[in-house]
């Protein structure tokens, strides 16, 4: 029952974001669709990307959202159908789909994932690493190159966003700070 | 404008109005968020070290240890979040957490291991591979805490003048 509902209440939440009025209840709409993913995420027993997706997708996202769009002004033009842009989203979600039907299912125990890998960390990963969590073993100890690598790629956006938004904001704030405050409502 | 709501004026911008106080509208929220805080913080640490037992992790305490100073500058005003955990602080976070990281690595170097091999730290190498693995996630979350106030700091900082 709940297995259906969930994922029901996210493809709703996707549509009514496109359809509702105004982009300050799309962003709160959005929020909802994260905070139902994470429930879906712990229903399928992912619970770090769980935690990753209330974390970042219905908080961080969120405010960021708000704070752009205070810092934006937007008009709204009406409804008006956009024929291309409709022609290609069908089109890319179309071939996502066709690629979706040479998945291998999960549940069988003869695909590759199931019988190369898995089982060799899920035998192996506590004499060699001594860590009772499969997870952060093979994250921090068989796959540690990566992880380094994630940290400095997590670490090379925070530099290029000071680098890029401190110097602009740096600049506006001197030359037009007058017209800003009185048109920002 | 009134000073206390500074980093949080896009939130709701009829807030401005007139009627009431600064110190009357806003003492619920501030009461509240001193409270949880601390709670919070402690959550986004447990999440950290906790990581190689249960869910979780460098990454996900760095976002929630982030979450927090952000709540804070969004109740409080940018400036005084600036106060408590200032621009400078921050951006050398951001590095010293890749730091750890990397520097986890080299002491494996040191010790005769190969790059990031953990059990060469100690004698004990289940234990030793546990300390080094805590490591890393401490580095992991630094970095991500650190990022993730500097995706508010830098997006927001503009309305600090107001």
């Amino acid at each position: 029952m709940i297995d259906i509902a969930i994922p029901l209440f996210l493809v709703v939440c996707g549509i009514a974001v496109l359809f509702v009025r105004g982009l300050f209840s799309s962003i709160m709409i959005f929020s909802v669709y994260s905070l139902v993913m994470a429930i879906e995420w712990v229903r399928l027993n992912a619970v770090d990307v769980a935690i990753t997706e209330a974390a970042v997708g219905a908080g961080i996202s969120t405010v960021l959202f708000i704070i752009i769009l205070s810092r934006t002004k937007y008009v709204d033009e009406g409804k008006h159908m956009n024929i291309p842009a409709l022609l290609v989203s069908v089109s890319v979600a179309a071939v996502l789909l066709y690629g979706t039907l040479d998945l291998p299912n999960l549940r069988d125990p003869n695909i590759a994932p199931n019988t190369h890998v898995t089982p060799y960390y899920l035998e192996h990963s506590y004499e060699e690493t001594g860590q009772l969590n499969v997870v952060a073993a093979i994250l921090a100890s068989y796959r540690g190159y990566d992880t380094l690598g994630e940290t400095t790629v997590v670490a090379t956006a925070g530099f290029c966003l000071i680098l890029l938004l401190r110097g602009s904001n740096r600049r506006q704030g001197t030359k037009d700070s007058q017209k800003r405050t009185g048109s920002r409502t | 404008m009134n000073k206390h709501t500074a980093g949080g004026v896009g939130i709701n911008p009829t807030e401005k109005s007139p009627t009431v106080t600064d110190q009357d509208k806003d003492i619920i929220k501030k009461t509240v968020t001193k409270f949880l805080l601390p709670f919070i913080q402690l959550f986004g640490l447990y999440v950290i070290v906790h990581g190689e037992l249960g869910p979780g992790g460098g990454f996900q305490g760095g976002v929630i240890l982030g979450v927090s100073v952000i709540v804070y500058a969004l109740v409080f005003g940018l400036k005084e979040a600036q106060q408590r955990m200032s621009v400078k602080t921050k951006d050398l976070l951001v590095s010293s957490g890749v730091l750890v990281y990397g520097g986890i690595g080299v002491i494996a170097l040191l010790f005769g291991g190969n790059y990031l091999q953990y059990n060469v730290l100690l004698p004990d190498p289940k234990f030793a591979s546990t300390i080094g693995i805590m490591g890393i996630e401490i580095g992991v979350g630094i970095t991500v805490a650190a990022v993730m106030i500097t995706l508010f700091y830098e997006t927001v900082r503009v309305d600090d003048n107001d």
